[in-house]
This record gives structure tokens, C-alpha cells and sequence, in this order.
């Protein structure tokens, strides 16, 4: 995608874009504001295995996975609790954004080079 | 219920990753070949979205709480296979930034909460609107459809966590899988009423973002051929 790509698309899709904007606004309201007042409590399944007796599988072992900078959705180095989560979650939602259109782009980025391989391949229902 | 390292063995981690694996390189197969420029800040947005609302976590009976999860609503949306890879970013973001989730339990995440609780609901969802549209009208058929099969993604989702963690060794299938439906059947009860809530304004706004809607406005003729 060029710049002028970029452009033509900005102009073409303005509504879609305002669309976007004001969810993006949304996703982060709540990530940054909201989220510090969540319930805290057990959810379902840790509940479950509180009443079960069965949380101490994972406290046992050693996670396959140490390294998340945000365990438990606590920024480091934020004192504050409430303010922990807040930034967590903006980063938390600007990472989703990131990966999720990285994502579609790769799903894009295949589907050009397909399109590109039938039409030098000659078939019949390349455009 | 994104399940932590721990409380699956290596079968049940691993045949739960094989075939998630498998049905999101099919998904990017799909998706590929119907993907639009202008869908790509779609997906963006709506994994941001469904993590923050993720984090809102909302008080259930007793002590417990449940938040909402949001397969059914990136699949109504999105599409099917769109909404399945953006619940699988989500949760492979929550997984590696965020603990929320094991790294050995990511494939049986994957499974219940994009497989089951995405896929499978959405074409359960879809096996009741298409007729129903017929009696009442695609707005208020998809709108129906969807609040109940939102509730089901739910439940769904969490009988497939119990009966992993039964066929784990973990815990007896009789302890476990009456608790978790029970639970997550309230919880599936705020689900519903996000995803339709998510959905109607969606729908009102911007209804030719809504993939499932069908609706007479945007379909000029019943076969979907020339729809771009």
C-alpha cells in the first residue's frame, strides 16, 4: 500500500474511519477508565477451582511463559493500583490494535501475491 | 476462563493446539481470499475493543465474577474466520503480555473461546437467523438470533474448558462441568447483553459493517454474487 493509496483511501472512506475513531475512543475509555473499577473478584473457572481444590496445579508449576510485562494487568513500576491498570490496559489495547491490523495485513499481503501467482500462471479467473 | 499452565496435560494441550493451529492457518486460507483494504482497520479495532472489554470484569452470584468475551460479536461483525483470528490475537496478546492465560494452555484457549465460542456458535447462530429472517425481517432476526447464541457462545465455551480439564486428569467430570455451565449460564446472561447491545448500535450506525446482516437495503437480489 503507497502513500497515495493511504490517501485515496482516507477520502473514500471517511465514514469508516470515523467509524474506527470513535470506537478506538470507546475501546480506550474503557480500558484506561473503567477497567480500574472491575470486579475483582474470582472469575468462573478460578472460582471453580478454589472451590474444587485444584488452584495449587498452577501455583505448583513453573509457568511456561515468564516473561509477560504485565502480569495481571499491573503496569511496572505504576504504584498506584488503580492507575496500574489503567495504563495497562491503554497499552493492552494499543498492542491489540497493532497485532490484529498486522494481522489483516498479512491476510492481505497473501492475498496479493495469490492473485499475483494466478495471473502469471495465466488462469482464466485472475482479474 | 482463560485457563493458566497447569491444569491440562500434554495430550489434552496438545491435541488442543493441533487442531487450533490447524483451523487458523485455515482461517488466514479463507480470509485471504475475501479480505478488503478497507476491513483491516476493522480487525484492528475490534480485537482493541473486545480487550478492554475484556478487563471489565462484572460481579455474578457469590464472590464470582465473569467478563464478556466477544467471539460471537467479532464474528457477526467481521465475518467468521475474521472473528476467529482477532479472538485468537487477543488472547495470544493476553497470553504473552498479560499472564492472562497459559503459554501450554494457549491452543485450548483458542479452542473454547475462538473455536467453540466463535465458529461453532456463529454457524449455530446462523443455522436459526437465516429461516427466522424469513418470519420476522434480517434486522430483527439477526438481532434475536444473536442475543441467544451469544449466550450459548458462553456456555458453550466453558462445557468444552470442562471437559478439558476432565479428560486432563484434573478434576472429575461431574465435579466441575455442572459448575462451570452454571456459572458462565450467568455469565453468558451479560454476554447477551453486550453483544447485542454492541451489535444494535453497530447496526443502526453503520449497518454495511455488520457481515451477518443480510439485510434488503444492501442485497439487491437474495443471490450475494454482486455484492463487492
Amino acid at each position: 500500500m503507497t502513500a497515495i493509496d493511504i490517501k485515496k483511501n482516507l477520502r473514500e472512506n471517511k465514514g469508516l474511519w470515523i467509524f474506527v475513531g470513535i470506537a478506538l475512543v470507546v475501546a480506550v475509555l474503557l480500558g484506561v477508565f473503567v477497567s480500574p473499577w472491575a470486579s475483582s473478584s474470582p472469575d468462573g473457572l478460578e472460582r471453580i477451582a478454589e472451590d474444587k481444590g485444584f488452584t495449587k496445579k498452577a501455583e505448583e508449576k513453573k509457568p511456561a511463559w515468564e516473561h509477560s510485562p504485565m502480569k495481571d494487568y499491573a503496569f511496572p513500576g505504576v504504584k498506584s493500583e488503580k492507575a496500574s491498570t489503567g495504563v495497562s490496559g491503554l497499552v493492552g489495547v494499543l498492542i491489540t490494535l497493532a497485532v490484529a491490523t498486522a494481522v489483516g495485513l498479512l491476510a492481505l499481503g497473501l492475498n496479493r501475491l495469490h492473485k499475483k501467482r494466478m495471473s502469471s500462471e495465466g488462469s482464466p479467473d485472475a482479474p | 476462563m482463560h485457563i493458566p499452565d497447569g491444569f491440562l496435560d500434554p495430550k489434552t494441550w496438545g491435541a488442543t493446539y493441533g487442531v487450533s493451529a490447524g483451523i487458523t492457518a485455515y482461517a488466514l486460507y479463507k480470509v485471504r481470499d475475501r479480505l478488503e483494504g478497507k476491513k483491516i482497520p476493522l480487525l484492528g479495532i475490534t480485537a482493541a475493543f473486545i480487550f478492554a472489554a475484556q478487563m471489565l470484569n462484572f460481579p455474578v452470584a457469590g464472590g464470582t465474577s465473569g467478563h464478556f468475551l466477544g467471539a460471537m460479536l467479532a464474528c457477526v461483525l467481521l465475518g467468521p474466520f475474521e472473528g476467529f483470528l482477532v479472538m485468537t490475537t487477543v488472547l495470544i496478546v493476553q497470553c504473552f503480555f498479560f499472564a492472562d492465560g497459559g503459554l501450554t494452555a494457549l491452543g485450548a484457549n483458542i479452542f473454547n473461546m475462538g473455536i467453540v465460542g466463535g465458529l461453532l456458535s456463529y454457524y449455530l447462530m446462523m443455522l436459526v437467523k437465516t429461516p427466522l429472517s424469513r418470519w420476522i425481517g434480517e434486522k430483527k432476526a439477526l438481532m434475536s438470533s444473536v442475543a441467544v447464541f451469544s449466550w450459548f457462545s458462553v456456555v458453550l465455551a466453558s462445557a468444552a474448558c470442562a471437559t478439558e480439564l476432565a479428560i486432563s486428569g484434573t478434576v472429575p467430570f461431574h465435579m466441575t462441568f455442572p459448575a462451570m455451565v452454571g456459572v458462565h449460564s450467568l455469565i453468558g446472561i451479560g454476554e447477551a447483553i453486550i453483544t447485542t447491545f454492541a451489535l444494535v448500535v453497530v447496526l443502526q450506525s453503520r449497518p454495511d459493517l455488520v457481515d451477518a446482516y443480510k439485510g434488503p437495503a444492501l442485497l439487491p437480489t437474495s443471490t450475494a454474487g454482486e455484492v463487492a
